[in-house]
């Protein structure tokens, strides 16, 4: 808990750190990104201003900030966590009560300059103080009821403000993203157990509470999950997402119909082609090949993650990028599920590729926290 | 409080084994993506690709342009004309029934076609077009290409639709063309996909429904690509069409405009037919209509007043009317009795006015008998009593195959609709229709062409023709298809002997020629135009020996549908037959007064180039034809304007 545990006459300093960065991360992730920024010129046939110049900029800006992020020294990081996960929990409140409206869910404050979504930030400010909690949490009292229900308290809350702005999909990845952290710290396997237990609980009783006045989810979530369930059922209504990503998919075959080839997404078949369903186009215009390339991409990205976890002895550090890589994951994941119709159509981008603002710069600042952590680990 | 390295060992351990949990459990949903992508892209890609070149591309159908129809001189009878027309596409219109109801405050629309057209719009897909309103003038097109950013949906589109410049007078030849209806397609086997297009137009009677499948022509195809909205984005591949194959009649559309407006008001039919090829150059049924009215879909106050009156305009009489032929049916009794030998030309017949047969007595027409008579002189006067004489003689099977041989009781096969076979009976023909005995009484009314022998004014003509030239002329209203000249297949002789058929043909000259011809007063004095001809009275109502007592009631005094039908068949020249013709006028009282003057007129109107020639009639009759012709509301052929012409 103290910065004399760090050798830092061992540790770079000054901008020698450059050269302790996780380069290959940097390298993948800008990878990714470039493929996002070819995806998006040919969704918009051919036109650079469209999406991909701002998507670029934005890339960019992030990228700054990230480097940023990862020459200050982690334990400044892991002192700031209680007050950034404050403040994003009060910024939560505030969209709650004084927030735009944007897609029928109040997510954002304008500040001006950017569209502040309190949300995407909580994603790693709620890393950052579960990593700090446990860090600070004798290991032997990790399983203990009480500090159990901190942790559990601490996940819970925003994720409630998140699903009554209604934000289905960030509220679920913000459960699964403090989950992950809790299951890392080494909570015993029988909460997960019951929760999962409870879950199906949830579930059923969702289903259950349908039509009354108790209701949990919102009509539009309701059909989501009806349509997820029988696509065909309303194949010009609800189930036309779907149904035309599978298409676009699956006609892609195995080498894709080319660059800026997609009919799918250059006809406007394909239903929010440059945001959350980005990868059908992908997948259209490059095929088996590609799509299973950018998945490959991702695991590298995710892999050489856990094993700078793995690498680093400093427990906060390793939380923190154990929750980073597995938010990012459960990005991923979900995104893929859902347009490869496995999953309900959630509304979450796929991270880094995806066009959206401040999605892309609270991800690379989550990239910021690893590197920081990575750089500045214990040796 | 400082943590025990051991402690930290501890610590790092359970991470460690965590994150290997994690990350097992994170490769294993990787591999499930991985395969979901394979089973999508490589095991299902050919049905996914399929369905994304559903998804894109559409055919679209290109109707081709309908093939004109001519008279045979190339007058325009069926044209295509440019059509102003709006179309609204739903999906762009966003409120459909919204901007609908604003396109009714521009351009006329009335309120059961906005609910009809709102109905259509609502039931087809987002982005099927719909007409909405055709045949705009220039002015209201104008006004809605003006108003287009109120309107968002509705297109101002300029297609082809038929219309029928020469409106009244081919209504009944060529028909008219409207919509296909459901009853359409359900009698056709394999329907042409064309046919499927909203609002294609097809042809519904006459010509344009008999030579449908040449004047339509082929689709040419599209492939467009859409977009999810439906919208056009590009046209791939276009295959024209080939357009519809232009056809010409052989009707002369102004003779035939001569005689529609000869025959005036009349409930009344004409037929000329070129005796030397079957051409009918006219073949006017009267009153008729205008057929634009059925091409833009006709209304109902309209269509009542069609329906309703007497003198059925819509009913194509020239082939769909079935009448008694009267004493025109003289000809086929003298023949068939010659042929069989029971009589001479100069065979002679006494006439008291009436003869006896099984206790029942048959009147002529005239009650005090024509004395002896032969038979150019029973045909001249038009003597009943011969007729009754010869017919018994001869019997009815011998009379039906003359007049079968001539052209009556079959159907000849023209592009017209509903004709009509007529009756031309025999003994089997009542045993089959009417399980009875053919009975003498029978033979003697089929004599005078009374009784059961029904005829059109086509058969007539036809039969006409066959006498005056001894050949089994067929009739023909097809000249050229696509320029090409139909074969003409000469005609075969009918095997009558020439003396009978040229007695005959005397008979004939003499009712219009003779001082006592029922004819006389509708001579041609003209050499080169001499008529020969036959009138015709028959009845339509029973006359009962009460009557007959009383004296038979004139037609004048008589309601008009209880008058007798005035007919006349004849043909010009008399030496050189060109052409024969056939008049109906329903209910006209006698033919001598009410049909043959109108043949004349017409057969004239026919051998001449402009109107008949004055010099053509008798010196007498000048001056009141004259005025009568020229106040015929004929169309101004150089202007195509129906004018009452009158001149100084």
């Amino acid at each position: 808990m103290s910065f004399l545990e760090y050798r830092l006459k061992q540790a770079p300093a000054g901008l020698r750190k450059i050269l302790f960065i996780n380069w290959p991360l940097v390298v993948l992730v800008t990878a990714v990104a470039s493929v996002g920024f070819l995806m998006l010129y040919s969704i918009a046939g051919g036109n650079l201003d469209t999406w991909a110049r701002p998507q670029m900029e934005r890339f960019a800006a992030g990228m700054v900030l990230m480097f940023i992020v990862a020459m200050v020294p982690i334990w400044f990081w892991r002192n700031m966590a209680g007050l950034a996960y404050l403040v994003a929990f009060i910024l939560l409140l505030f969209v709650e009560f004084f927030g735009e409206v944007g897609m029928g869910a109040q997510r954002w404050i304008d500040l001006g300059f950017i569209r502040l979504q309190p949300s995407e930030m909580m994603k790693f400010t709620l890393v950052m103080m579960l990593a700090a909690y446990y860090d600070w949490l004798d290991h032997k009292k990790v399983s203990r009821p009480l500090y159990v229900l901190i942790p559990v308290l601490l996940t819970v809350a925003p994720t409630v403000l998140v699903l009554m702005q209604p934000n289905l999909g960030t509220s679920l990845l913000l459960l699964l993203a403090g989950a992950a952290v809790m299951f890392a710290a080494g909570v015993s396997l029988w909460y997960f157990g019951a929760v999962l237990a409870l879950g199906v609980g949830v579930v059923v009783s969702v289903f259950t509470l349908r039509g009354t006045e108790w209701q949990f989810l919102h009509d539009y979530q309701y059909r989501r999950i009806d349509t997820f369930l029988d696509p065909t059922a309303d194949p010009l209504g609800a189930g036309y997402n779907i149904i035309q990503a599978k298409i676009a998919l699956g006609s892609g075959g195995w080498s894709g119909k080319g660059f800026m080839q997609g009919t799918q997404s250059r006809l406007n078949f394909l239903p929010e082609k440059h945001t959350d369903f980005i990868f059908t186009t992908l997948a259209e215009e490059f095929g088996f090949i590609g799509a299973f390339s950018l998945l490959g991409l991702y695991a590298l990205i995710i892999g050489f993650c856990l094993v700078a976890a793995f690498q680093n002895r400093d427990r906060f550090s390793a939380l923190l990028i154990v929750g980073v890589a597995a938010n990012f994951f459960f990005y991923i994941a979900v995104n893929l599920s859902m347009v490869m119709g496995m999953a309900p159509v959630v509304g979450v981008p796929l991270p880094l590729l995806s066009y959206g603002g401040s999605a892309m710069l609270v991800l690379l600042v989550g990239f910021g926290l690893v590197q920081s952590a990575h750089v500045h680990r214990p040796r | 409080m400082r943590r025990t390295a051991r402690d930290s060992e501890e610590t790092s351990r359970v991470l460690n084994r965590r994150t290997l949990m994690l990350g097992g459990a994170m490769s294993a949903m990787v591999a499930v993506l991985g395969v979901r992508m394979r089973y999508l892209q490589v095991d299902q890609a050919d049905e996914f690709r399929l369905l994304a070149e559903e998804n894109r591309i559409n055919i679209r159908l290109i109707p081709p342009e309908r093939g004109l129809i001519q008279d045979r001189n190339g007058q325009l009878i069926a044209a295509n004309e440019q059509n102003y027309r709006v179309v609204i596409t739903r999906e762009a219109a966003g409120d459909a029934e919204l901007v609908l109801r604003r396109l009714a405050g521009i351009i006329p629309i009335t309120p059961e076609e906005l609910e009809r057209t709102i109905e259509e719009v609502k039931a087809l897909r987002a982005f099927v077009p719909v007409t909405v309103a055709e045949r705009l003038s220039w002015e209201d097109f104008s006004k809605v290409a003006l108003n287009a950013p109120a309107l968002p949906g509705i297109v101002p589109e300029v297609g082809l639709s038929r219309r029928y410049p020469l409106d009244h007078d081919f209504a009944h030849v060529v028909g008219y063309v409207g919509p296909v209806s459901d009853k359409d397609l359900e009698a056709l086997e394999t329907p042409d996909p064309l046919l499927r297009i909203p609002k294609f137009q097809i042809g519904k009677i006459g010509v344009e429904k008999w030579m449908e499948d040449t004047l339509r022509g082929r689709a040419g195809t599209k492939r467009i690509e859409v977009n999810s909205a439906g919208r056009v984005m590009r046209e791939l591949e276009r295959q024209e069409g080939d357009p519809g194959t232009d056809i010409r009649l052989t009707i002369d559309a102004e003779v035939q405009n001569f005689a529609q407006a000869r025959l005036g008001d009349e409930s009344a039919a004409a037929v000329v037919m070129d005796v030397t090829n079957g051409d009918v150059i006219c073949i006017a049924s009267s009153p008729s209509f205008d057929p634009n009215l059925f091409v833009r879909g006709i209304s109902h106050t309209d269509y009542n007043a069609l329906m309703e009156n007497d003198h059925r305009p819509l009913a194509n009489k020239t082939v769909s009317g079935a009448y008694p032929p009267g004493s025109t049916f003289k000809m086929v009794t003298a023949l068939a009795a010659l042929e069989a030998g029971v009589a001479t030309p100069d065979t002679r017949v006494r006439c008291p006015g009436y003869i006896e047969f099984g206790g029942r007595r048959f009147h002529c027409w005239k009650r005090g008998g024509h004395g002896s008579v032969n038979l150019a002189r029973s045909l001249s006067e038009s003597c009943d009593v011969y007729y009754y004489d010869i017919a018994q003689r001869v019997g009815i099977d011998k009379i039906a195959e003359m007049g079968r041989k001539l052209g009556l009781g079959q159907r000849f096969d023209i592009p017209m609709s509903a004709i009509t076979e007529g009756i031309m009976p025999d003994k089997q023909w009542k045993q089959d229709r009417h399980k009875a005995e053919w009975r003498i009484g029978d033979t003697i009314n089929a004599s005078i062409g009374q009784g059961y022998v029904l005829t059109s004014p086509l058969q007539l003509a036809v039969m006409t023709a066959r006498l005056a030239t001894g050949r089994a002329v067929s009739p023909r209203l097809v000249r050229t298809v696509n320029d090409r000249e139909l074969p003409v297949v000469e005609a075969a002789p009918l095997g009558i002997t020439a003396e009978f058929l040229s007695a005959i043909q005397r008979g004939m000259y003499e009712v219009v020629n003779s001082d006592q011809g029922t004819a006389k007063s509708s001579r041609v004095v003209e050499p080169t135009m001499v008529m020969a001809g036959k009138t015709g009275t028959s009845q339509v109502r029973n006359i009962s020996a009460a009557e007959r007592e009383a004296g038979v009631i004139s037609n004048d005094q008589l309601p008009w549908n209880r008058r007798d039908h005035a007919l006349f068949v004849g043909y010009a020249p008399y030496d050189a037959p060109r052409y024969a013709i056939a008049v109906v006028v329903e209910h006209g009282g006698g033919g001598s007064t009410a049909a043959a003057p109108i043949a004349r007129d017409i057969l004239l109107r026919a051998l001449s180039d402009g109107l008949p020639p004055l010099d053509a009639y008798p010196a007498s009759q000048r001056g009141r034809i004259e005025s009568m012709l020229n106040e015929l509301p004929l169309r101004d052929p150089a202007t195509g304007v129906t004018t009452v012409r009158t001149r100084a």
